[in-house]
């Protein structure tokens, strides 16, 4: 009886799955698809392109405007991570670690801005940025995405650092490290899966922003991908895009999937077993 | 190696609360010394700021003659086994021995020596290679120890070391480490809530309640001559009984009939403050089946009839559980202890006397049987203080001493 269930339940759990891959993926490619028809064949509504073609992905990296994009996004979001995630850390450690004056005031702020509508400081944002000369330039991308990063990043590193055992600290500085060392040595080695996966969501969040990209930044100078996508026109005034911006959707997902498959091999769950009792 | 001083430390926490109070203590240079008392009773504080953990409020903390208040814990040259081992997951069994030759920045070789040396005494060597995560509770409670022998430290802190082991091989560990403690013949203050532990490691036994220390001594001392109704009641098991007696006419009134007491104790309480009611503690190994005791030892107790609750035959002895009516022994330190053991939860009405009775006893559940028990064994306690009346310059003198 109990084997029976059993099966029948993971097929159900099968279905649901399938269904739910399904959903989300045939979006994904059906522009995967879509960027590599022709042309003429682009609105036979065909899920399967009947002529392969790798004319989009030409035209989008002929035109300087896409690479300039890619690299201006690459470069933002890096920096931005970076900096969220080293800055977050640092936070975490103290939130998990330490009580000291105005703690829940902080984790109190901290979550205050990760609910604060984004949308509503694009103007004040704007006009500020424009005062102090940093409109349309990289930090006055990064800034903003640093700040609506690190409430993320103060807590998921936060939550990482309270599953490490306190003991292993003491028992460091027993053993004769510094307060330096003990962290080095035995909390960071242990709190990496947390990092990576921070690392990875805050990455997401900044390569994936629309709203702070349009509006902080004019040129091409400081404008990111999905910005650039939006102002991508054909070779005429009259050419319908729509394969180009097919296949540059495609390029930009592949850093994402590969930022993913990095880090994801560093994310081994438990990691800390063994350290105390049995 | 060294001897650690304790001079008046106490610890207060930002709170307001006293976790430990005027501690004084001194450890000599290669003595085991056990830190014992019901959890909450700051004996995990006292290690702490022994190994620098925890700061020091106020006192002085000597190691080997060495003021060491303001010192880090890596200056103190000091080394910690913890209740929950703290391994580090992520280095192997020889890393985690390594790690504080490593910081201590010993060339290569001399740590491999060491680390092999202190394996092979601990018989590791064959898991140095394996993860934590691969080892059992017993290995890595051996990896905690090995961590914290090899680099030869001045003195062992140990935090309740034993206490995540099943009761089997907590057994067992705890000859390993007497015999690793006196093999080194380094100080270890060793912390544990577990009286049976403290007895049977220590040299020295610190019993410690609400953060004050109740008595100091080696483990024999504190059984037979407690110094108050603290100790008494938490050294041994099973525990010393305890009975509500009413002092009249210079005698005591107890639900075992009236008790003689000698000159000494009758002065005592003939005076003008002395208590009128005081507690009988009585341990189960004074009492004796009525039908077993000869003529000349039977002139040295008292005897007393009550039904038998409950026998339990342990081979050696039999434990026999009386029923006695009357009021029950009530004192602040006594509930203390009760509420320590999770005993206050099923204590019904009337009180249960726990005897250890020969095997020869005939002693049946349900029949009300005659029992003796040695008059020059019991202690007296003062209910307000828990002061034990009966004890003369540290020595215990039994109710009828001169």
């Amino acid at each position: 009886m109990a084997v029976e269930t059993t099966t029948r339940a993971k097929v159900r759990w099968g279905l649901l799955d399938v269904v739910v891959v399904v959903f989300a993926l045939v979006p994904v490619l059906w522009i995967a698809s879509l960027s590599f028809k022709t042309p003429a064949t682009l609105t036979d509504g065909k899920f399967w392109p009947r002529e392969w073609t790798l004319d989009n992905y030409r035209t989008i990296f002929d035109t300087d405007q896409f690479v300039r994009a890619l690299v201006n996004s690459i470069g933002i979001a890096l920096i931005a991570t970076t900096i969220a995630v080293v800055l977050g850390a640092m936070a975490a450690y103290a939130i998990s670690r330490l009580d000291f004056p105005g703690k829940k005031l902080l984790v109190g702020v901290s979550l205050l801005i990760a609910m604060f509508p984004q949308v509503s400081l694009v103007s004040p944002l704007f006009e500020i940025e424009r005062q102090l000369g940093l409109f349309d330039t990289w930090p006055g991308l990064i800034l903003p995405y640093i700040t609506f990063a690190l409430p993320l990043a103060i807590y998921t590193l936060s939550a990482f650092f309270k599953q490490i055992p306190w003991d292993l600290e003491k028992a460091a500085k027993m053993d004769g490290a510094t307060q330096a060392q003990a962290f080095r040595r035995v909390i960071a080695p242990l709190a990496a899966p947390g990092v990576f996966t921070t690392a990875i969501l805050v990455f997401i969040f900044c390569w994936n922003d629309f709203l702070f990209a349009i509006t902080l930044t004019s040129t091409e100078r400081s404008r990111t991908v999905p910005v650039a996508l939006q102002f991508f026109t054909g070779e005429s005034q009259f050419e319908d895009p729509t394969g180009a911006i097919c296949a540059a959707a495609v390029v930009i997902t592949v850093p994402i999937i590969l930022f993913v498959l990095f880090f994801q091999r560093r994310i081994v769950s438990g990691l800390t077993s063994g350290a105390v009792k049995g | 190696m060294a001897d650690i001083v304790l001079d008046k430390v106490s610890k207060r926490f930002p709170d307001g609360t006293t976790a430990v109070q005027d501690v004084d203590l001194e450890i000599a240079d290669g003595e085991f010394v056990i830190l014992v008392g019901p959890s909450g009773c700051g004996k995990s504080t006292t290690l702490n700021m022994i190994a620098g953990l925890e700061d020091i409020s106020s006192g002085e903390l000597r190691i080997g003659g060495e003021r060491v208040n303001d010192k880090a814990p890596r200056d103190r040259d000091i080394a910690m086994v913890f209740q929950s081992y703290a391994l580090y997951p992520n280095m192997s069994v020889r890393e985690n021995m390594a790690f504080p030759l490593r910081l201590a920045k010993l060339d290569k070789e001399t740590i491999n020596q060491k680390v092999d040396e202190a394996a092979k005494v601990l018989e590791l060597t064959a898991l140095l290679d394996r993860k934590p995560a691969n080892l059992s509770g017993g290995q890595r409670q051996r990896v905690a120890m090995g961590r914290a022998i090899v680099r030869q430290p001045k003195a062992f802190l140990m935090d309740e070391p034993l206490s995540n082991l099943d009761a089997k091989l907590r057994v067992q560990m705890r000859t390993v480490v007497s015999r690793l403690q006196k093999q080194l013949g380094t100080t270890t203050v060793y912390v544990t809530h577990d009286q049976t532990e403290a007895m049977t490691l220590g040299d020295r036994v610190v019993i410690m309640r609400g953060g004050a220390v109740q008595q100091v001594g080696p483990p024999q001392e504190l059984y037979d001559h407690p110094r108050n109704l603290f100790v008494a009641g938490f050294i041994g098991s099973p525990s010393m009984n305890f009975v509500h007696a009413v002092v009249e006419d210079g005698r005591l009134r107890t639900a075992l009939g009236d008790v003689p007491v000698g000159d000494r104790i009758r002065r005592e309480l003939e005076a003008g403050d002395a208590p009128k009611e005081l507690i009988l503690g009585i341990r189960p190994e004074h009492f004796e089946d009525a039908a077993l005791v000869d003529d000349e030892t039977r002139r040295r107790g008292m005897e007393f009839e009550a039904p038998v609750d409950i026998v339990e035959s342990m081979g050696s002895d039999k434990y026999v559980y009386f029923t006695v009516e009357g009021e029950r022994a009530s004192a602040a330190e006594l509930e203390e202890l009760a509420a320590d053991t999770g005993a206050a939860d099923f204590a019904g009405g009337g009180s249960n006397l726990v005897t250890r009775l020969s095997a020869e006893s005939s002693a049946r559940e349900g029949e009300t049987r005659r029992a003796w028990f040695n008059l020059e064994k019991i202690h007296l306690f003062d209910p307000g203080s828990g002061r034990n009346l009966t004890l003369q310059e540290g020595r215990s003198a039994g109710a009828l001493a001169d």
